[in-house]
Parts: C-alpha cells; sequence; structure tokens
C-alpha cells in the first residue's frame, strides 16, 4: 500500500499536522497508598510509533495498562480522538477496546486454541464473516507474521518468538487503529527482534495505525520509534517527551542522554546525585 | 572472623579516625568476606570513620565498589517491624470483609453474565461448554462410583451393627436407600467435585491470569465473566444432579451387595425394601441440592481463579482455596437444607 515505507519513516521526526490521537492528561498511577507515576501528560500523533521507555520497573507497562484500561488511573485521563476512555461507560469502552490490538509480554495466547482459532475469536465474535472467510482471514494474518502452516499448532507446541509473532497476528485480527506492544522483542535474539521491529514499522504503514512500544532496547527504540516518553523511578513523572533520537543527541538531560546512549552504566552515582 | 555487630561494638566503643585494612596474609576469599566488609563499611559511613582500603585485594575492592556504586533505595525497603497482635487481628478481619465485598462482587458480575446469556447476548464458545460438560460428567463417573459404593457400603455396615441386635437387618435397606438419595449421593458427589473440578477451574483461570490470557480477552471487549465462567458454571449445574442420581444408584448397589453378601437378605427383597422406603420427594430433594452445590463449587473455583495473583506458587493457593471455600459452602448448604426441608416437610 505505501511504497519505499522503511526509508520514509525512519527519517521521521517533523510533528504531522492534525490532531493527536491519543492524549494522555495528568495521568497519576498508583496502587493503593503507592503512587508510582504522578503528571504524566503526552499526546500521540495518527501514525506515530510512540516509545514508552526508562528503567526496568519504573512502570512503563503499568502506563500500558492504563491506556488499555486494565488498570484505572487514580486521576487524570486518557482520550482517544478527544472521546475520554477513562470515564466511558462499560458499552462504549467496549466500543474502543474493538479498536485496539494488544500484544502482551508473554503472548498471552489462549492455550486451550490452535493459532489459527485464536486470531479468529475475535473476528468471531466482533464480524458478521463467514467460517470459511474467518479461516482465510486468520491464515492470512498468521502468514503476515510468517507462521504460514502453523495454524493448527498449539502455543505451547511453538517457540517463544513465534508465540510473540503469532499474539501480533491476533492483535492485529481485526485492523486496529491503536495497536499496542509491550516489549515485542524482549527475550529474542538479535536477529529475530530486527525481523519483528521491520515487521511493526511494515504493520504501521499498512494498517495506517498508532503503535504505542513498551520497550528498553535501543536498537528497537531508534530504528522503530519517532515519539517517545521517557518514565524517571527516582523522580516519580516523566522527564522527556519526544523523538528518541533527537531527544539522543539533544536532550538537555543528562539521566536521559545516558540511558540512550548506555552510558550510564559506567557512573551511576553521577545520575543518582543529579536526580537529588 | 568475628562477626560485623562485635566489631561494631568495638570500634563504637573507642571511635578510631581511621581505620586501614591489611589484608597481606590473607591467601582466599570469598562472599562472606565481602558481606563482612560491605556491613563495616555502612556502619563506618554513618559514624563518619574514614577507611583505607587499599590494603584489600583488587577482587575485593571491585566487588565492594559495585555493591556500593548504587545508594539504598529507601522507599524499597518495607516495613519489617512485626505488627502487634491485636494489629494483625485487625488488618486480617478488613481483608476478610474486603475479600466477602469481593465475593459480593463476583457473584453480581456472574449474574450480570447471566442475563446477558439469557437474553442472548453473552458471548462464549458451544465448544467450551462442551469441554467442560465432558470434563465434570463423564470423565468424573469412575471416581465417583468408587467412592459412592463404598459410601453404601459402609452405611449398610454402619446401620447393620444396630439392627441385627434387633433383628431388623431388612431396614439397612431403608437406611442405605434414603440416606443416599436424601444427602450421602449429593453431598459425597459435590466433595468429589470441589476436589477434582474445582481445584481445576482455580488452577485453569489462575493460570490463565497469571499469563494475561484474561487480559487478552478484556482488551478484545470480551467478558472473562462470560467467556470462561459462564460456560464452566452452566456445565458444573447441568452434570451434578445427573452424578448424584448415578451415584444414589451405585450406593444403593453398595449397600444391597453387603445385604446380600453379609446380611444373607435375598436381593429382591431387599431391592424391594428399598423401593419402598424411597419417596420422591427425597429424589427431587437430593438432585436439587446437587444443583445448587454444582453452581456452589463452580462459583468457589472461578472465583479463587480469578483472585489469584501473578504467580506460580498464588495458582497453588487459589487451588486450594478453591476446595476449601467449596467444602465449606457445601456442608454450610447442607445445614441449611436439612433445617429447610424439616421445616417444609419433605
Amino acid at each position: 500500500m505505501v511504497p519505499g515505507k522503511e526509508s520514509t519513516i525512519r527519517t521521521e521526526s517533523v510533528p504531522k499536522p492534525g490532531a493527536p490521537h491519543i492524549e494522555v492528561r495528568n495521568l497519576t498511577m498508583a496502587f493503593g497508598n503507592f503512587v508510582l507515576m504522578r503528571e504524566l501528560s503526552f499526546n500521540i500523533r495518527h501514525g506515530d510509533v510512540f516509545i514508552i521507555m526508562g528503567a526496568s520497573g519504573c512502570g512503563k507497562s503499568t502506563l500500558l495498562n492504563h491506556m488499555i484500561g486494565l488498570n484505572e488511573p487514580a486521576t487524570g485521563e486518557i482520550l482517544y480522538d478527544g472521546f475520554d476512555f477513562t470515564g466511558a461507560g462499560p458499552v462504549s469502552r467496549e466500543r474502543m477496546l474493538r479498536r485496539f490490538g494488544v500484544l502482551y509480554q508473554s503472548g498471552a495466547l489462549w492455550s486451550s486454541m490452535t493459532l489459527a482459532e485464536n486470531v479468529a475469536l475475535p473476528l468471531g465474535e466482533f464480524t458478521d464473516l463467514s467460517r470459511s472467510e474467518i479461516r482465510n482471514l486468520a491464515s492470512l494474518k498468521l502468514a503476515l507474521v510468517g507462521l504460514r502452516g502453523f495454524e493448527d499448532h498449539y502455543p505451547s507446541e511453538i517457540s517463544g518468538g513465534m508465540q510473540k509473532r503469532a499474539g501480533l497476528a491476533r492483535a492485529i485480527a481485526l485492523d486496529p487503529e491503536a495497536l499496542f506492544l509491550d516489549e515485542p522483542s524482549a527475550g529474542l535474539d538479535p536477529l529475530s527482534s530486527r525481523l519483528l521491529d521491520d515487521l511493526i514499522l511494515q504493520l504501521r504503514d499498512s494498517l495506517g495505525a498508532t503503535v504505542v512500544v513498551v520497550s528498553h532496547e535501543l536498537a528497537s527504540i531508534f530504528t522503530i520509534g519517532n515519539n517517545s516518553v521517557f518514565l524517571d523511578v527516582d523522580s516519580g513523572t516523566q522527564i522527556a517527551v519526544g523523538d528518541p533520537k533527537y531527544l539522543r543527541d539533544h536532550s538537555g538531560d543528562p539521566r536521559v542522554r545516558k540511558f540512550l546512549t548506555r552510558d550510564g552504566s559506567a557512573a551511576p552515582e553521577k545520575i543518582d546525585g543529579q536526580a537529588r | 572472623m568475628p562477626g560485623a555487630g562485635e566489631i561494631d561494638q568495638k570500634i563504637a566503643a573507642h571511635p578510631p579516625r581511621l581505620i586501614v585494612y591489611d589484608a597481606r596474609e590473607l591467601s582466599a576469599w570469598d562472599s562472606s568476606l565481602i558481606s563482612f566488609l560491605f556491613e563495616l563499611g555502612e556502619f563506618v559511613r554513618e559514624h563518619k570513620i574514614e577507611q583505607d582500603r587499599s590494603g584489600l585485594p583488587a577482587g575485593v575492592q571491585r566487588l565492594l565498589a559495585l555493591a556500593e556504586s548504587v545508594p539504598e533505595r529507601k522507599a524499597a525497603r518495607t516495613d519489617t517491624v512485626s505488627a502487634m497482635f491485636i494489629d494483625r487481628v485487625g488488618a486480617s478481619t478488613i481483608a476478610y470483609a474486603a475479600s466477602f465485598a469481593d465475593f459480593l462482587g463476583f457473584l453480581g458480575s456472574l449474574s450480570i453474565a447471566f442475563g446477558r446469556m439469557l437474553s442472548g447476548r453473552a458471548r462464549f464458545r458451544g465448544s467450551d461448554l462442551f469441554e467442560a460438560l465432558q470434563q465434570c460428567g463423564a470423565n468424573a463417573l469412575v471416581i465417583v462410583a468408587l467412592i459412592s459404593y463404598l459410601v453404601g457400603v459402609i452405611l449398610a455396615f454402619m446401620g447393620a451393627v444396630q439392627l441385627q441386635q434387633f433383628g431388623a437387618s431388612i431396614y439397612v435397606a431403608d437406611l442405605v436407600g434414603i440416606g443416599m438419595v436424601r444427602d450421602m449421593g449429593a453431598m459425597m458427589t459435590a466433595i468429589i467435585m470441589a476436589g477434582r473440578t474445582g481445584a481445576a477451574f482455580a488452577a485453569q483461570l489462575g493460570t490463565m491470569k497469571v499469563t494475561q490470557e484474561t487480559d487478552a480477552l478484556t482488551t478484545m471487549g470480551i467478558s472473562p465473566m462470560e467467556f470462561l465462567v459462564l460456560p464452566r458454571t452452566i456445565a458444573l449445574v447441568m452434570m451434578m444432579p445427573l452424578l448424584c442420581l448415578y451415584s444414589d444408584l451405585i450406593g444403593i448397589m453398595g449397600g444391597a451387595s453387603v445385604g446380600a453378601g453379609v446380611l444373607n437378605l435375598s436381593l429382591t427383597v431387599y431391592l424391594k425394601e428399598t423401593i419402598a422406603a424411597l419417596t420422591l420427594g427425597g429424589f427431587l430433594g437430593g438432585l436439587v441440592k446437587s444443583a445448587v452445590y454444582g453452581a456452589l463449587i463452580a462459583v468457589a473455583g472461578c472465583w479463587r481463579g480469578f483472585q489469584c495473583a501473578r504467580s506460580s506458587s498464588a495458582v497453588g493457593d487459589a487451588a486450594t482455596e478453591a476446595v476449601v471455600t467449596g467444602i465449606v459452602m457445601i456442608v454450610a448448604a447442607c445445614g441449611i437444607f436439612a433445617v429447610l426441608f424439616h421445616i417444609l416437610g419433605i
């Protein structure tokens, strides 16, 4: 659909005109009395590949869970195309959820179903397609992620990387407008991880979807990301927003630059000194 | 090597300004040395005493530098101060009340899911229902038969000891028949199913929670309550009365084999006596009980599964809790039924 996709995307860093697809406003995430992150505010444009980054355990996956409605925010709101998601009633929320695709960290394929059934389930529940059409579509989605011929395998019979890809096939089953990926390349070898990155970009281009990725793998962040938020565990909030490549070269915050250039590992005291 | 505590005390008694380490005669060391020096270092820093580590082996210095490079995150330490007894009683009472509220919430959403099913809007797969039916129906036949037969035999022996003294052995048939049909059939099936199927439900749903499979359903706009809990509950409520009927029959056969084999009663007489003793009300009462027990087992299993935390040990806890909760609820319900049936005169 979009020829020459890779070259145009990777150099893109200029904001596109138009309203943001996803807005996060003053979001505070808390478990009981423990506040994990406060006052997160950022916008994600249509077609962005948006990276949620930060050190391990700083709440990246939790932020993603808030964006897909698995956790309720303590305060603040999340809007999709201007519609309030966090305050939506069950019916309109279910309608919004149907336009999301989510790939979980562990793949989260339904283990009692074959790969084809996993991909076919949302198609069967939310479309009027016939059985054979659904079967063909499921095969197509699996072929898109390179799993042609694995339709009748169960998730336990394939490798971890294949499970991730099958999870991606399920996430794109309904041609979502927003695709959420929780650490897609974690636990994959560098080559598979690279292939997955290419796949994500191709899917973004062909589906026209906005992609939100939780990641701390630098190679992947720079390859696919054109916008990002950086969460810092010590200050308990976001400390940078923008194109990760721009942040790497021009961020005024040494914590961000160190993370993005892998310079931080040698001198953690110094980072910490500046955080206090 | 003295413990760090002893040295701390000695130093605290006569605080020096500088501590110098000398390890020239040290031939080998392991992590316990690092641990000792690490603790000592903390103490020394707190008391503002300087230390010179240049006399230590290079490897020790490097490891100490690595361990001390990131300062302790104070918030990461949880309060380990042991709470007072009364605090703990209070905390567990509050937790208990919260879990009761959680249970009511679960029942509420299950009722809504049932309502949606009755109006034809619930989302679950027929094949899941079929699998659950097979799981808690056909697959349970052997174990239910074994236990029921033995319960029938036990009931017969228990009755025989007393009744033989009056020469009224034939009433063993009444005792076994009425006992199995009114209570023991439903009760024993329920306890088997709580251990077998209730635990399986909790483990299945708990594992799905750990692997985020339930999250995947939720974010797809499919309610886990409809997709996972409904078919399991329906299957168990449908299968329990059938299993109970089967258990009644096998139990009576168990009693009959004692009657014929040990008490020298003729099989025909025994069965005639049984038929005369049984009433339709007793039968129906037992079947109603078993259906209710089935609902309780399914609810306990699925609820505990959904409560499961995200770790593999939590799945084990959920399965255990499901069995305990299920059996407690079955026995409580049995008591309520006994009073109710007594009042109604069934």
